[in-house]
């Protein structure tokens, strides 16, 4: 959870240096990973187990041609995007109906409070005894994220506005038009926050249901090259699945963007880069 | 407002045992509702409740729990702890530091969006079966919120505590010292977020290295068709996940209380 696009980065000119130095910076501190990483494996490991990156990369590039690395990231990215769409519809609807509703906030908060923290894979082995893998992967994205949109929804509602909302009354506007008007804009900057927290969390998810059981996906074809061996194809496979994160976690931070063009917090991230 | 001394009390007693009512009314609800409508169930998956709360003190209330749960327990909390500290070391070298900051932004941005439980395979070909495995991928799954959220903080100081302290010249140990506190609402967003991956890195990685602990243990129940002593499972990792939280909650609390003051805020999330 970097909160830092939510609050105006501080200008500390000088330290920073321009955006390309930084990113030259970056670059560099890239390529001493991947030489330090090749020295150790090199150095300390057999490349059976731990192949160097002078392996790995190569065996990423020739995966990236195969069809099954592109069915399983399909796969995966499908549990993903199924999961995070029951989660944000159902997050928002709950989250709506509690949070406007003060004794009905009252009377469940100790039960959300109970239910959050349980950990949504607990209920691997019940699950997996009256639905099918792929079903349960689904539900298991879908129920983790939902519980960080639905307290987002909760912050974002407690965060309304007070005035807003007279003046809205004050105007005559009806609870729908209330809603849409003053609710939903003070609800969205939380949803941008939840957006980008949930899509890495949901593609841990759609990974962990494949190692644990065997949903067709990243993870299953992960746990698969492991099983038989085929060290060098895993490592590459593990290098690739944080790419996918990357591209997800990239498009997570874009539609942020898109939703929250208005607001002030992104009008000022633009101007200053 | 004018009446004997002793209203206020009793409203106030009133006012708790109503927020006592709030907090339990639909826990119990919820509980009795389950126990009444599975008390006849003949469904092997879904065994009564009764059976299922019997299940739990025959399973782990005997020297189930030495040997399962403690030994889940130490795993989180060492590999908890070791998370903390390597997270806040770094992570402040990372905040505190431009260069640094700029060195790492890709590499650190990559290992946020790799999912942990990918790590563990990965330590199953690199370490091998064991505790040293399983309590790494706990580290290497909790360390990253706890080092992007501590790097966030210290990176958000005030310029004008910083400037502050350079003017009263302040030793470098206690502007350190200072620079954490500061940042330590952040610090503790990480943690508590970490908190809830190590639990879960924990489960997967011992339901995937079946050797012993919680998640191997519950894993067998369902293999073996032991059904309520796998639900007891599940309610134990909930309550160890809820009481987790709790106890998180209250550190949290304490260590923060300047920081509510400060700002007037009710929670810092």
């Amino acid at each position: 959870m970097t909160t830092s696009s939510r609050v105006p980065a501080p200008t500390r000119g000088s330290a920073g240096g321009p955006v390309a130095g930084r990113r030259l910076l970056g670059v560099v501190g890239l390529l001493v990973a991947a030489a330090g990483y090749e020295a150790v494996t090199r150095t300390f490991f057999s490349p059976l187990h731990v192949p160097p990156l002078s392996a790995v990369a190569p065996e990423a590039l020739r995966l990236l041609t195969e069809a099954r690395f592109w069915t399983a990231t399909g796969r995966t990215l499908l549990a993903v995007a199924s999961g995070l769409v029951i989660a944000v519809v159902a997050g928002i609807v709950v989250g709506f109906a509690i949070g406007s509703v003060p004794w009905l906030l009252r009377v469940t908060s100790s039960t959300l409070d109970f239910l959050r923290p349980v950990p949504s894979i607990v209920l691997i082995p019940v699950l997996v005894l009256v639905l099918d893998v792929a079903q349960i992967t689904v539900l298991l994205v879908a129920v983790s994220c939902f519980w960080i949109v639905l307290f987002q929804v909760l912050y974002g509602l407690r965060d309304v506005d007070r005035v807003a909302v007279d003046t809205a009354r004050s105007l005559r506007l009806g609870p729908l038009a209330r809603v849409v008007h003053v609710t939903w804009p003070s609800v969205l900057p939380y949803l941008g926050t939840a957006l980008r927290l949930i899509v890495s969390v949901a593609l841990a998810l759609a990974v962990t249901g494949g190692l644990v059981m065997g949903a067709a996906g990243l993870g299953e074809l992960i746990w698969r090259s492991q099983e038989s061996g085929e060290f060098t194809g895993m490592y590459a496979l593990v290098l690739l699945t944080g790419g996918v994160g990357i591209l997800l976690d990239l498009g997570a931070r874009l539609a942020e963007r898109r939703l929250l063009h208005w607001h002030v917090a992104t009008r000022r991230e633009v101007a200053t880069g | 407002m004018t009446g004997p001394r002793s209203v206020p009390l009793r409203t106030g007693l009133a006012r708790g045992a109503s927020a006592v009512g709030f907090a339990l009314g639909l826990p119990v609800l919820l509980f009795t509702l389950w126990w009444v409508l599975s008390a006849d169930s003949t469904t092997i998956f879904l065994p009564p409740l009764r059976r299922i709360v019997e299940a739990f003190g025959q399973v782990w209330l005997s020297d189930v729990f030495v040997r399962d749960v403690v030994p889940s327990l130490r795993r989180l909390a060492t590999g908890y702890a070791a998370a903390l500290v390597i997270g806040v070391g770094v992570g402040y070298v990372v905040g505190r530091w431009s260069v640094v900051r700029a060195l790492t932004g890709p590499i650190l941005a990559y290992f946020r969006v790799l999912p942990a439980p990918v790590m563990i395979p990965v330590l199953l070909v690199a370490v091998g079966i064991g505790d040293a495995t399983k309590l790494i991928v706990i580290v290497l799954g909790a360390v990253w919120p706890i080092l992007l959220n501590t790097a966030d903080g210290v990176r958000a100081v005030d310029q004008v505590h910083l400037e502050t302290a350079a003017a009263y010249r302040l030793p470098g140990w206690t502007r350190h010292g200072l620079i954490l506190r500061a940042a330590s609402p952040q610090v503790f967003a990480g943690a508590r977020q970490a908190l809830g991956i190590s639990l879960i890195v924990m489960v997967v990685s011992e339901m995937l290295m079946s050797t012993d602990g919680l998640g191997f243990t519950v894993i067998r129940f369902q293999r073996t068709f032991a059904i309520p002593q796998m639900w007891s499972g599940v309610l134990l990792l909930g309550l160890l996940g809820f009481a987790l939280a709790k106890v998180f909650e209250l550190v949290e609390r304490r260590a923060l209380r300047w920081h509510r003051g400060a700002t007037g805020r009710e929670e810092s999330s």
